[in-house]
């Protein structure tokens, strides 16, 4: 089961800068490392990590296999409009992982 | 480091310090809050968990418990001795005793996702809660018990786990602090695991790092270390579910 | 929505950030090392840049200069800009010298950021140098560097427990 955590303040004022922090349980197993038998560990990492919100991709992360697993990411945006926040990850093996968060902005 | 000399004795109530102290202040950071700490994934998973009809009964922890309140320190008190059943229990074995005789469900895997999950969501309920030494007449016993494990000399080190963390806390062990070696943030989120573990792992570690035999998995040895470890925490508040490099 | 940041066009968003990493895993091939090494971390650099001028200043990557386990070390980069709609950090990259490849991750960010701040864990296989670059609106490349000492973690598991 994937478990994804966002953190978006509830309420900011128009042209707030908000911090919006993220995490999601995922192995990000590197690929470069062996199993207790000596067996090649298959590499199964999330690849991208975005931020939508009023109309725009606004943050967008690139990993490479080693950030570290359950992927921890924070950065900020203007608070412009009230909404959704739609986050997104996608790696190996087809993984997918969708959470929103709505905020209200006055 | 050089382990020796005698024995000191059991670290005196006003000088116990939580690994947290002893952690860089980056470590630290990721503990003290929800949405750094990693260990809440495991958290948010309990909580569904906690709240789900499961087994023939039918039944989920939430409805015999009455939501969550009545888990507020309990954490903090366990081991505890059921004297029914006349043994110690550990919180991850109460937990699969309610599984099995209250839910009629199968017991959770040791160290699985699923029973870590819920162990970390009731134990977080006592977050903050003191450690008090446990007076359970049958638990006397299991904290001599440990006691005794605690500082016999084992494995092919022949180190003790006093040796460690009763007389060289504090120092460097080839770049790792020790800690005093407490109990009071399980089940925690180990960087070094990069997953949440539980109490009886954090022993396995110390055992392997001794070079020391493993006891199997349910072995008693576990639980009685834990009783007095406990015993040996009083007076510290309990941070389940915690982060350790 | 039209007005949507230039940067953000999610296709250039989305090639750009293939370009870097399929440069990096061309590389850890060919050269099939076991881990990256400082010419790695520069060719790696100099893909992203080309021959850009990378500048020193503007950027601070935060990592501490001594980690306790190195599954898991926390950084920060900040990057001085006023984050207008004319002049703002487009991209931030950061590259190590010592793990099997050398990118560690790359940020996209846009003037809508306010702030050109961003944190996340890596894990590094060793003590080694890390270096943060920010690509800025103009085309200019601003950097910063640390060193990190990772030390070993005591009692950790031998076999599967
Ligand atoms: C059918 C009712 C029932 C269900 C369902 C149930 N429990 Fe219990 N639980 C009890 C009773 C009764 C006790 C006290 C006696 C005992 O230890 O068996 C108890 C005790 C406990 C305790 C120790 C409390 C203390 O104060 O020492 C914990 C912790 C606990 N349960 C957790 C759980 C969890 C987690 C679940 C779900 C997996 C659960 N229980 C499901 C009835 C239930
Ligand atoms: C050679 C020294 C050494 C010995 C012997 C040793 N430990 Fe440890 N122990 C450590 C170190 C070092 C750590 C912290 C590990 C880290 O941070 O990477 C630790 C951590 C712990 C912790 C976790 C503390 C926390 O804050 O989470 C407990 C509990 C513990 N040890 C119990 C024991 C027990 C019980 C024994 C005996 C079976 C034992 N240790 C033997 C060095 C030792």
């Amino acid at each position: 089961m994937t478990r994804a955590l966002v953190n978006v303040p509830a309420r900011a004022k128009k042209g707030d800068i908000i911090e919006i922090k993220t995490l999601i349980s995922h192995p990000m197993e590197s690929g470069y490392r062996v199993g207790y038998g000596g067996e090649p560990l298959k590499r199964d990492i999330i690849q991208t990590f975005s931020c939508d919100y009023d109309g725009a991709k606004i943050f967008l992360a690139q990993f490479s296999p080693a950030v570290a697993a359950n992927p921890f990411v924070s950065f900020h945006t203007v608070a412009t409009a009230s909404g959704k926040l739609v986050f997104r990850w996608e790696g190996d093996n087809g993984f997918e992982a969708e959470e929103t968060a709505e905020i209200v902005v006055e | 480091m050089w382990i020796g000399g005698a024995l000191a004795d059991e670290i005196p109530r006003d000088q116990r310090r939580s690994g947290y102290e002893t952690m860089r202040p980056e470590t630290r950071a990721m503990q003290d809050s929800d949405a750094d700490n990693p260990a809440t994934l495991w958290v948010l998973d309990g909580e569904a968990l906690w709240n789900k009809r499961e087994g023939a009964a039918g039944k989920s922890c939430a409805d015999c418990h009455a939501g969550a309140a009545p888990m507020k320190a309990v954490a903090a008190r366990f081991p505890r001795f059921d004297a029914a059943r006349a043994t110690p229990v550990d919180l991850e074995q109460q937990i699969n005793i309610c599984r099995r005789d209250r839910q009629n469900a199968p017991p959770l895997a040791a160290e699985s996702h699923d029973l870590l999950a819920l162990e970390a969501f009731v134990a977080k309920q006592s977050r903050g809660d003191t450690i008090e030494p446990n007076r359970e007449p049958g638990a006397k016993e299991s904290i001599e018990a440990g006691r005794k494990l605690f500082n016999e000399r084992r494995g092919q080190l022949n180190l003790s786990c006093a040796q460690c963390h009763d007389d060289n806390w504090g120092k460097s062990l080839g770049g790792a602090n020790i800690p005093q070696g407490h109990p009071n943030g399980y089940p925690l989120y180990r960087l070094e695991w990069q997953s949440l573990g539980s109490m009886g792992r954090r022993l396995r570690n110390c055992l392997s790092g001794m070079r020391a035999e493993l006891w199997p998995r349910d072995a008693r040895e576990y639980v009685d270390i834990e009783m007095y470890l406990m015993s040996r925490a009083a007076g510290l508040k309990m941070e389940s579910p915690a982060v350790r490099p | 929505m039209s007005d949507a940041p230039r940067v953000f066009n999610r296709r250039t968003l989305v090639t750009r950030a293939v370009h870097v990493v399929a440069g990096a895993g061309a590389l850890a091939l060919s050269a099939a090392p076991a881990r990256a090494t400082p010419d790695m971390m520069s060719e790696a650099i100099r893909k992203l840049v080309g021959g850009a001028k990378v500048n020193e200043g503007r950027v601070t990557l935060d990592i501490p200069p001594l980690v306790e386990n190195g599954n898991t070390v926390p950084l920060t980069v900040a990057v001085e800009s006023p984050m207008t709609e004319k002049d703002y950090v487009a991209e931030i990259h950061i590259f190590n010298e010592k793990n099997p490849q050398p990118y560690l991750v790359a940020a996209y960010i846009g003037p809508r950021a306010g702030k050109a701040e961003f944190a996340t864990r890596v894990k590094l296989n060793d003590s080694q140098h890390i270096i943060a670059i920010a690509r800025m609106s103009d085309g200019s490349f601003w950097s910063d560097g640390a060193d990190v000492i990772v030390t070993i973690a005591a009692c950790v598991e031998i076999s599967e427990q």
